[in-house]
């Protein structure tokens, strides 16, 4: 048994690269779940989808004129959630069709210039992460943004899930209910370049969704689910990340599918619980979670 | 001086697609009374609640609220919204008592830490509207009128004076609706003003004291005796409203003249009954079951 840990847990350790890659798995992990349970409350899956693709011409555009990446990065992905909303307002589109267009025109876009432009960028790293090749000073940069949203929307959670669930309370209450809504994309898009390097962001998205929709389907109260949303999140990304190592297998894609396994899992579990709990309380409340 | 509760003062609404929801509406609420808020669909009623909520900034005139722009008003938590049901997520995450909690949201820090007087406030809140027993249940996990009773506690605990709620009578049976109106008229008479927006014209002589008819703006506002007549609803409602009226010769074999007129949205009917041209209005009682209308 000791053998065991210490050959699966404990070897990976000793490479400097795999603490590396554990601490950011943790940290990205930690900031994509807490995020992940407002997304899906809010109904923001496709805005988030949106921004990450969006992020793409930002990294081009910000290496040809010598800015810092992640500088770039945030810059277009918070350019695509404002502007999808400015659209919304004076067109007569609908959001989802609005956003779909400027997003994938930004990713569209993005890999012109990626294509033209000589860099040391690898696109598909960009597209899909290299958990395992993060740089000290990738993990100090994406670290300390992960660790920084984490702490404002753990210790702000009441707000915002009171922004979610009833905006017009908050209003009411004098929460600067817009403020909270640019926060909002605010963080999304500083979520996403946190994760950019590890996780790519195309699978960011999957990152983004699973754990809150995991939290959702198996409890009936905010902590709660923001507690399991964080621990699947936690358990994959250090799962995929050490398994990765013993597999020889790409991480991020490697912890969306223990994502999505567990996913399934949460679909079975909460099948259960919501038909134990309509025998409790009569047919009136069927239409409860799912 | 005795000041108004909510002033309205030529208020206008234009929404950024260019739509004018509402113009010049002017009017003077005051505490201690229910006041009805009447008006087809896309009136302009939840507009009007909206800025009173401060949730839009009225494009012209101004609304205050004990003398005190909106803004101020809301920071002493002078102001309590009950949500249109089909407004909430009713899969939300939440337990009853974390709605009601919400209400003493503004009362705590910026971490939104209750205190002990804020779980005191919110367990005299559910006791009041009898709800205490439902604490822990997720919100989509009771009835319709048990769902109203949540939000009107979250109103209590918040202890606004003044309380706004939209449609709380769609999807609820005659009896909640009922009990409902009974659970107002006492937060009414305690010094609250109560601005209710409701299709249901039939229930709205029985339990407003002023009513306020809108479409697009203001077409009239004052005590329910005098301003709930045909004529102004006929404006208010247009072609909108089925309309059946059995006169004199009609109802009667002997000469009385007087005449029953029925006008109803669906929901509950509003009964006029007496000559034409000075018909009253006659309060219905609807029972469960049998659904007889009578007057007296
Ligand atoms: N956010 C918005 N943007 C643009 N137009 C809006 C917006 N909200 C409402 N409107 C329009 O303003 C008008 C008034 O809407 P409002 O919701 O106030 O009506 P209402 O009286 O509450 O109707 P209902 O009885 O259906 O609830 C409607 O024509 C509606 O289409
Ligand atoms: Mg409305």
């Amino acid at each position: 048994m000791m053998e065991l840990i210490h050959e699966y847990l404990l070897e990976p350790l000793s490479y400097d690269f795999m603490q590396r890659a554990l601490l950011i798995s943790l940290l990205i992990g930690i900031v994509c779940s807490v995020f992940s349970c407002f997304l899906i409350l809010k109904g923001w899956s496709l805005m988030g989808d949106a921004v990450s693709h969006a992020i793409l011409p930002g990294l081009a555009a910000a290496y040809v004129i010598g800015l810092p990446l992640l500088v770039g990065a945030f810059a277009a992905g918070l350019f695509c959630a404002l502007s999808t909303g400015y659209l919304k307002n004076n067109s007569r589109v609908r959001e989802d069709a609005v956003m779909g267009i400027v997003f994938s025109a930004m990713f569209a876009l993005g890999l012109v210039m990626m294509t033209r432009i000589e860099s040391d960028v690898h696109l598909l790293h960009v597209l899909f992460g290299n958990v395992l090749g993060i740089s000290s000073s990738d993990l100090w940069q994406a670290g300390s943004i992960a660790a920084i949203c984490s702490a404002i929307m753990l210790l702000k959670r009441r707000d915002l899930a009171l922004y979610c669930f009833d905006p017009a309370h908050a209003a009411v209450i004098g929460v600067p209910v817009k403020v909270y809504h640019f926060g909002l994309l605010v963080l999304l898009a500083l979520t996403v370049v946190s994760a950019l390097k590890a996780a790519g962001i195309i699978l960011v998205i999957a990152m983004l969704i699973a754990p809150g929709a995991i939290g959702f389907m198996v409890t009936r109260s905010f902590d709660r689910m923001l507690m399991v949303a964080v621990s699947a999140s936690v358990f994959s990304c250090l799962g995929g990340t050490i398994l990765s190592f013993h597999l020889d297998a790409a991480t991020a894609p490697l912890i969306v599918v223990i994502q999505a396994i567990l996913f399934l899992l949460a679909l079975v579990i909460g099948k259960r619980t919501s038909h134990s709990r309509k025998g409790e309380h009569g047919s009136g409340t069927a239409a409860t979670a799912g | 001086m005795s000041q108004a509760f909510i002033h309205l003062e030529n208020v206008g609404v234009v929404y950024p697609n260019g739509h004018h929801a509402l113009e010049g509406v002017t009017a003077d609420l005051s505490p201690g009374t229910i006041c009805g808020l009447v008006g087809v669909n896309g009136a302009g009623k939840s507009t009007l609640f909206k800025s009173i909520m401060g949730f839009i900034t009225p494009t012209s005139g101004k609304v205050e609220i004990t003398g005190l722009p909106v803004k101020q008003a809301l920071k002493k938590n002078m102001v309590s919204y009950v949500p249109q049901t089909e407004e909430v997520d009713w899969n939300f995450p939440v337990l009853v008592e974390d709605v009601v909690m919400m209400g003493r949201y503004g009362y705590m820090n910026f971490l939104r830490r209750p205190s002990q007087a804020d779980k005191k406030a919110v367990d005299e809140a559910l006791q009041r509207v009898g709800m205490q027993d439902y604490r822990k249940r997720q919100i989509g996990e009771l009835s319709g009128g048990q769902k109203k009773r949540v939000f009107v506690a979250r109103a209590l605990a918040q202890g606004g004076k003044i309380i706004l709620l939209d449609e709380p009578f769609t999807g609820v049976d005659i009896k909640t609706e009922d009990s409902l109106i009974a659970l107002f008229r006492i937060l009414a008479e305690e010094g609250r003003l109560m601005l209710v927006s409701t299709h249901n014209l039939g229930s709205v002589p029985g339990f407003c004291d002023t009513v306020m008819m809108v479409n697009k703006t203001l077409l009239a506002y004052g005590p329910v005796e005098t301003t709930f007549t045909q004529d102004n609803l006929a404006a208010a409602f247009g072609g909108m409203l089925r309309h059946h009226q059995l006169m004199g010769d009609e109802l009667h074999d002997d000469p009385d003249a007087r005449g029953v007129t029925v006008l109803t949205d669906d929901e509950r009917p509003l009964v006029l009954y007496g000559e034409q041209g000075g018909q009253k209005i006659v309060r219905t009682k609807e029972t469960a079951g049998e659904g007889i209308g009578r007057h007296d």
